[in-house]
């Protein structure tokens, strides 16, 4: 893909807001038919938990990450799946890599070390993760270090008040800052959605965040009560489309937190795939923020090509 | 496809759900089917068969039986001896076998949901998600019915033997439908399924045979309409019929003065109305559970898009963008969102009809998605530029056909819903309380779901208003459908009261009274008869007592226009409907004396019998004025979070033909609980004793009743009933004369479906309140709607992926 994903952002459209209305239920009844409707089987299973780990931001946000920790997840992140399993698909020259490593920003320097030539960018939380309470010359310095640092993603977090008060200039004005403050860098805009009041919120929220210049927009930190589900994620891909035909401009989904299976994984491919096409099913423009997923689509991985349900010993640890 | 090339085009791979277990149930009866009569597997020597095919390959699946006239009879036979047996047994004896069925269902629904999909092209995902669960879930909610049936219907019992043809849009659930309620009240059955699918009815006769059912209870036999006919003809007491509205018509002409209880599901052309101020996205993915679920061959099927203009362009762009996602393909993969249509005859009415509305107009958009190379496909497609004239816009295409039209206002969106026959179902999207449930009341249609479509459930009734058919199915109502009133079984034959032939002129002398005109009451208003015409009402000993203006069709035609023009009594409050019902009881009790005595002389009842039949009927008027702001609907908890609101709504301008039993009494009844329930009335009162009901139009005038409620219009009985049961603008005819009337009505009524409430010929006895108990009086007098209201904005609750 040799597309290069940059949103430039637009000016704030308020009048881009009035019309989002979202109706839960109905979102909720798209989403839990949706597995119903798309049953992925067979060599399309294989691949789209391929294209799932391809697309993984494999994340370690931990008070206690070490840099040999951080060294272990890269070395994790380059070679995600035993080479036998995907001898087993004729997929051993793919060069299948996660889409990236997200990390602290202490911890940037060590795994941009770790990674070295392997292409897999280094993704570094920010602005004050995961509140995003610091104050904003912090949170700016904090994105200008990381990047200095050599992190080519910038996963930012945004002031969660004036979402549920609706202040959404201030979200544009502040969501802007941060992308100037990112330069080159991809910007992720995470818009910790288990702390919004309804879906609602959630779809201006995230139209905003796109006209201020988010290559990505992203659910959670991981941290909250609720992180991604599929009902949010519809909303926020809806957006997306609807921004892209609006403006022409491709902007990246990341749900993240809670996404631990291979059967929810392909899932999310589903309806990435339904809602927004195929060209959204590519790590330029969709990423798993997940800590967990790899392993089952590993052990799920092997039982494709093997015949026999695996176990987490049998993978190499990340 | 590899793998690595898969990885690259990232589309999916068929996903086909195994047939296998449906094959093996194929196999063991030879592909060939006999039918299940008392108990028994019959292929009766010398009937013909016919083959039924798999619509998404064309395979041959199996040879079906086809009924002749002696195997009905032989199952109309076998139902009619099992039924009192049946209806013996209790309650709770025919809740276990009904639970045993849902049961059964359940375990066997893997097989049941293949044989379904292999049979009638849909998706192996509504048959195993939608259809096979609500039959389990039908059963069970009957198997309550059945079990509390004593206590919540203790004046009623089963109506006897039910003939029963369904179509083949959902074989098996329509089957739940007719068969659970039919069963739990204590009826038999004889059922047809449709000849394109009878293969999960007969599976069901298997699953009757595993459960132990007593022979005769469940009769299934198979054939085409002539087989339908034939149940339709034969010694039934009930016919239940689902399918189109032509042959609901004929069938109600069919069994007309027969005495047959009848309920029809008839087609629909149901709208489905986006306001500006709704989800769009959301709205237009209910589209496709509106219009493509089950290829749209669905009677409730939202067919009739109406955008409001605002939002149009937006809405067709995103609406023609996920038509393009749309997946067609074999009914057993589970990769598809829409199957084949049933049968290539299918096909080929849905590709006329496209082409007319072609001709008339409009202009096509179909879904740019493969399309199979075999089997009968048709392709998701979206009409625009249509006129409201447009036979796409009008009539009912049971195909993945969508009709779009836009609008400027809701009074205009009503409007634009409402310009139609059908009134099966409606479907409003707003995210605006306040409009979605001003709108629900205003839409002619029995159901209507409000941001979200096609929502079904046992508990809450399913049936349409106007020539959508009458009855629901499903819920309270739908048990009534299955029962009758203990007293129908005693009504004794109407005695013919004849006006005296030779009525002896008043010969004047002396000094003249101030004459005396009686005429009729039309729009609030004393009306001269419109011929100028008056005959001679003789009283009880054949003297003069008055003349009454002699009606014709253009004093109803009058009398309709003035009622139609009163619709908005309606939604006049329960209380105010309630003050001004006392009202009239008030100023009747004023003058008693003079309707006691008008009774006397004009019938010749004692002067003991005429106080009481004044004194009932003011009590009724108490009684219809009690009800009036107490006949509450009910708010169904169905498997969603939300409600469905089942709202008692009037059935909208009933013709009243009077008896001349009770000459006051029973106008004053059927009237009261008419109005009572928000209906407008076309009142022709006893033919005999007329002047009764001129007497009483007096004091409606003085009762601050609407004009236009009660109309009163008198003349020859069948005279006058003639156009009230033709007119097309009378939603209602209660009719009390004689058996060839009743007859004439149920015939005439049947063009626009009027609800009719006919007598057969036989006396109703209006001084005893279980015959004309108010709830049985308001039920009567309404019809109900359910209104799906889903509801949840907070954001928390989801599936945590």
């Amino acid at each position: 893909m040799t597309e290069n994903f940059v949103n430039q952002g637009t000016a704030f459209h308020a009048d881009w807001l009035d019309g989002i209305r979202v109706n839960k239920s109905a979102v909720e009844r798209r989403t839990n038919t949706l597995a119903g409707r798309r049953a992925v089987k067979k060599e399309a299973q294989v691949a789209f938990m391929l294209k799932a780990v391809s697309c993984i931001d494999l994340t370690t946000l931990a008070g206690d990450d070490t840099p040999g920790r951080v060294r272990r997840l890269c070395g994790k992140a380059m070679h995600p799946v035993r080479s036998d399993v995907l001898v087993a698909f004729g997929a051993q020259d793919m060069r299948l890599t996660t889409g990236a490593v997200c990390v602290y920003h202490e911890m940037v320097e060590e795994a941009v070390k770790a990674l070295g030539s392997s292409g897999v960018p280094v993704a570094a939380v920010s602005t004050g993760f995961p509140a995003g309470l610091a104050p904003m010359e912090t949170r700016l310095e904090e994105i200008r270090r990381s990047v200095a640092a050599g992190a080519r993603e910038i996963d930012i977090v945004v002031t969660r008040a004036h979402v549920l008060n609706g202040n959404w200039q201030a979200l544009y004005d502040e969501v802007k800052a941060f992308k100037e403050a990112c330069g080159h860098a991809h910007m992720k805009t995470i818009l910790a959605t288990g702390e919004h009041g309804n879906l609602t919120q959630v779809g201006k929220a995230s139209m905003t965040a796109m006209m201020a210049g988010s290559d990505f927009i992203k659910t959670s930190t991981g941290m909250e009560g609720i992180n991604a589900t599929l009902p949010v994620s519809l909303v926020m891909i809806r957006q997306i489309r609807d921004f892209y035909e609006r403006t022409g401009i491709k902007v990246g989904y990341k749900p993240a937190g809670g996404i631990k299976t291979a059967k929810q994984a392909v899932l999310y491919l589903s309806l990435i795939k339904e809602e927004l096409g195929r060209a959204w099913m590519e790590p330029e423009l969709f990423r798993f923020g997940a800590s967990s997923l790899l392993g089952d689509l590993e052990r799920q991985l092997e039982y494709h090509a093997t015949g026999g349900y695996s176990v987490a010993y049998r993978h190499p640890m990340g | 496809m590899s793998v690595t090339e898969k990885f690259e085009t990232m589309d999916y791979s068929p996903a086909l759900e195994s047939r296998a277990n449906a094959d093996a149930w194929l196999t063991s009866n030879d592909h060939a089917f006999g039918m299940f009569i008392d108990g028994k597997w019959v292929k009766p020597e010398g009937a013909k068969s016919f083959d039924t095919y798999a619509p998404s390959t064309g395979e041959k699946l199996a040879t079906i039986t086809a009924a002749r006239q002696e195997d009905v009879d032989a199952a109309v036979k076998a139902a009619r001896e099992a039924q009192p047996i049946w209806a013996k047994s209790g309650g709770h004896t025919r809740a276990r076998y009904l639970y045993a069925l849902a049961r059964l269902v359940q375990k066997h629904s893997r097989v049941l949901s293949v044989l379904e999909s292999l049979d009638n092209g849909k998706p192996i995902r509504e048959s195993r998600d939608i259809d096979i669960p609500l039959v389990a879930r039908h059963f069970y909610h009957h198997a309550g019915w059945a079990q509390l049936l004593g206590e919540e219907f203790p004046a009623h019992e089963a109506i006897g033997v039910a003939g029963q043809v369904i179509p083949w849009n959902f074989p098996l659930l329509m089957l739940a439908w007719k068969v659970a309620p039919a069963l739990a009240a204590g009826n038999t059955v004889v059922l047809k399924p449709a000849e394109f699918t009878s293969l999960t009815a007969l599976m069901f006769a298997e699953l009757c045979e595993e459960a132990g059912l007593p022979a005769g209870v469940v009769n299934i036999v198979t054939g085409a309409g002539d087989v339908g006919a034939m149940i339709v003809d034969a010694d039934v007491d009930k016919v239940a019929f689902t399918g189109s509205t032509g042959v609901g018509k004929a069938i109600r002409r069919a069994i007309a003065g027969s005495g047959k209880k009848l309920t029809l599901e008839l087609g629909g052309k149901s709208p489905f109305i986006v306001f500006e101020d709704a989800d769009i996205d959301g709205a237009v993915e209910g589209l496709v559970d509106a219009i493509w679920f089950n290829q749209g061959e669905v009677c409730c099927a939202g067919s009739r898009l109406l955008v409001q203009e605002g939002i149009a362009e937006r809405f067709f762009a995103k609406l023609k963008a996920r038509m393009g996602k749309l997946r067609i393909g074999d009914s057993l993969d589970k990769c598809i969102d829409v199957g084949a249509v049933v049968d290539s005859v299918q096909k080929k009415r849905i590709e006329e009809l496209i082409a007319k509305g072609v001709d008339e107009g409009a202009e096509i958009f179909q879904a740019d998605c493969p399309m199979p190379s075999a089997g009968s496909f048709y392709p998701p497609t979206l009409v625009t530029g249509v006129g409201t004239d447009n036979i796409l816009f009008k009539e009912e295409v049971f195909g993945p056909v969508l009709t779009a039209i836009t609008f400027r206002t809701q009074g205009e969106a009503v409007g634009l819903a409402n310009n139609t026959r059908y009134g099966l179902a409606a479907t409003v999207w707003s995210e605006s309380i306040s409009r979605a449930l001003e709108v629900a009341p205003a839409l002619k249609a029995g159901i209507v779901w409000i941001n979200g479509t096609n929502m079904f459930d046992a508990a809450a009734g399913f049936g349409g208003y106007r020539e959508s058919g009458f009855g629901r199915e499903g819920g309270r109502e739908g048990m009534l459908a299955y029962l009758k009133p203990r007293y129908e079984a005693s009504l004794k034959d109407m005695k013919s009261t004849l006006m005296p032939s030779a009525v002896k002129k008043p010969k004047a002398s002396g000094e003249p009274g101030i004459d005396k005109t009686a005429k009729f009451y039309i729009g609030g208003k004393q009306a001269r008869p419109d011929g100028g015409d008056s005959v001679v009402v003789a009283d009880h000993k054949g003297d003069f007592a008055g003349l009454i203006g002699a009606g014709n069709y253009k004093d109803i035609r009058n009398a309709v226009e003035a009622a139609n023009g009163a619709a908005k009594w309606a939604a006049t409050s329960g209380h105010l409907k309630a003050q001004i019902l006392y009202y009239i009881a008030e100023n009747l009790g004023y003058r008693a004396e003079e309707f006691e005595k008008r009774l006397v002389s004009l019938t010749g009842a004692s002067k003991k019998a005429a106080a009481q039949e004044v004194a009932v009927s003011i009590e009724r008027l108490f009684t219809a004025a009690a009800m009036a702001d107490k006949h509450d609907g009910a708010v169904h908890q169905p498997p969603i979070r939300g409600v469905a609101l089942a709202m008692n709504e009037a059935v909208g301008t009933i013709g009243i033909v009077c008896p001349d039993e009770a000459p006051l009494l029973a106008l004053v009844t059927l009237a009261a609980y008419a109005i009572a329930a928000g209906n407008t009335t076309v009142v022709i009162p006893s033919e005999r004793y007329p002047l009764l009901a001129t007497d009483f139009y007096q004091i409606l005038e003085t009762s601050d009743l609407p004009g236009g409620v009660i109309n009163i219009v008198a003349g020859e009985r069948g005279a006058m009933t003639l156009p009230l049961a033709k007119h097309y603008g009378v939603d209602g005819l209660w009719y009390f004369g004689t058996k060839d009337g009743s007859t004439m009505v149920e015939r005439e009524a049947a063009e626009n479906m009027k609800r009719t409430w006919v007598n057969y010929g036989k006396t109703y006895d209006f001084m005893d309140a279980t015959q004309f108990s108010a709830r049985t009086m308001m039920e009567r007098a309404s019809e109900v709607k359910n209104i799906w209201v889903p509801y949840g904005d907070a954001n928390e609750g989801g599936k945590p992926y």
